[in-house]
């Protein structure tokens, strides 16, 4: 075992990027929380993507693409990164292990679906899932996978096939660590700016993403039919891509909500702690929609689209409001 | 959301492992709260793992009645559809269907059929049968 792995702390988080990168800085020595990181990337976000297909049903994201909470993250703690990928297993797993041997711990973009220590109901081909190696004895990998309470263990030859796993968003190898960290501080003005950066992404000129996102998709809604079982498992998938698979859609809400806590002492704005609480009941709004749609599913009360469909566009209105006074607060 | 109101209903879809949420505690702080799940959570989890498992039983089927390939089985099995076993084994869609047709199936050589082992991390002999 390398001096890294002996040192390295496992912290669970709610979402594995945001988790594995504010582990990974804190092993670093700089003081990010998950949602200090969620926060200053402006990871926060919607997206809706008929036409990415996971298990043919589409993509529906609450927080920006893989990769972009780290990247997010580089301007306002001007740190580098090294991301590589590689066009063979073999090359990726030498690599993996040298860098491991060098005393780094690596960051690692990986398909869910054959990671073995995921419980089976869990394991879908969601190709964006991001976990912390930390270490190798024998055959197997030390994984802090911030999504699990404790650290997991994987067999070299299944994480090797989760991360060459193929179909949307493959990782192709994928892994990334810190080339320098300069700073460890967080400036009121980087706080601002990300706060800022977030706004843009939930009140963009673009249908698909952000608030106008969350009508497109209740517009797709409430053309499903009732009274099929593929409206029943479009309607599941919402919920699933709200609370699970890594793309907690509710529970990002509460993250951001915690982000702008801490974000009311960095930038000394006390009014954020107010933005604070009004988003933790726009999160409340998004888990009382699920508890309808899982309704629907089981059967106790009837399917019905146009439903789930006004309750979006109420959490897209909810959430239009929201960030505009927000984006007016740290102008 | 409140730190009372953290689900612990014991979602049996995590198998035993909790997942963290954000709560806020009594002093109004969000810290995060370790959560055994939530019912909705497990419904809707449930709802998919069991269309999966419907679509692989129904393709066990019709290999038993001689109207699939074996391999149709073991692509809903491996929670594959046809896109992406294309993209996983790097035969054409087109291929793959073709491939799913049991007299089709039984003209492959072992070369061929271990793209699809490959793909759906299997041996050549497994891949031939249902299990």
């Amino acid at each position: 075992m390398n001096s890294h792995a002996a040192t390295f702390q496992h912290h669970h988080s709610a979402h594995c990027e945001s988790g594995v990168i504010s582990n990974l800085l804190r092993h670093h020595g700089v003081p990010v929380t998950e949602s200090l990181a969620f926060g200053l990337s402006g990871g926060l976000a919607f997206a809706y993507l008929p036409f990415i297909k996971i298990n043919g049903l589409p993509l529906i994201a609450y927080r920006s693409l893989p990769r972009a909470i780290i990247k997010g993250l580089l301007a306002p703690l001007a740190t580098r990164f090294r991301f590589e990928t590689f066009r063979s297993p073999q090359a990726g797993a030498k690599r993996l292990d040298d860098l491991l041997a060098s005393g780094q711990i690596v960051g690692l973009q990986t398909s869910v679906y054959w990671l073995p220590y995921f419980p089976p109901d869990m394991r879908f081909h969601f190709n964006a899932h991001n976990l912390l190696v930390y270490g190798k004895e024998g055959d197997e990998y030390l994984i802090s996978d911030p999504v699990f309470e404790h650290p997991q263990r994987c067999a070299s030859a299944d994480l090797l096939r989760a991360r060459f796993a193929k179909g949307a968003l493959a990782p192709k190898g994928l892994l990334y660590y810190p080339k320098a960290i300069p700073q460890k501080q967080i400036t009121p003005e980087a706080v601002r700016a990300a706060i800022r950066k977030n706004c843009r992404a939930m009140l963009p000129p673009v249908p698909i993403a952000g608030v106008r996102g969350m009508r497109w998709l209740a517009k797709h809604v409430e053309k499903l039919p009732a009274g099929e079982k593929h409206s029943a498992d479009f309607i599941g998938q919402i919920v699933r891509m709200q609370e699970e698979i890594g793309t907690g859609g509710a529970g990002f809400r509460f993250i951001y909500a915690a982000f702008l806590q801490e974000a009311a002492q960095l930038a000394q704005l006390p009014v954020l702690t107010q933005f604070s609480e009004r988003l933790t009941t726009i999160g409340d709004g998004w888990r009382a929609m699920a508890l309808k749609a899982a309704r629907m599913i089981k059967g106790r009360e009837p399917v019905n689209p146009s439903a789930i469909a006004a309750l979006l566009r109420q959490q897209a209105d909810q959430e239009e409001a929201f960030f505009k006074d927000l984006q007016a607060a740290v102008k | 959301m409140d730190l009372d109101n953290v689900p612990q209903e014991g979602n049996a879809t995590l198998g035993g492992h909790r997942k963290a949420v954000y709560a806020r505690d009594a002093s109004g702080r969000i810290v995060i709260a370790p959560s055994k799940g939530w019912e909705a959570e497990e419904i809707v989890t449930s709802n998919a793992v069991d269309t999966l498992q419907a679509l692989a039983e129904a393709a066990r089927q019709r290999v038993q009645a001689g109207a699939a390939s074996p391999l149709e089985y073991w692509m809903c099995a491996r929670r594959m559809d046809v896109p992406l076993l294309s993209q996983t084994s790097g035969y054409w869609q087109w291929r793959v269907k073709r491939h799913l047709r049991p007299d089709i199936f039984a003209t492959l050589t072992d070369k061929h059929l271990q793209r699809y082992a490959d793909a759906l991390g299997l041996t050549v002999t497994e891949i031939r049968k249902l299990p």
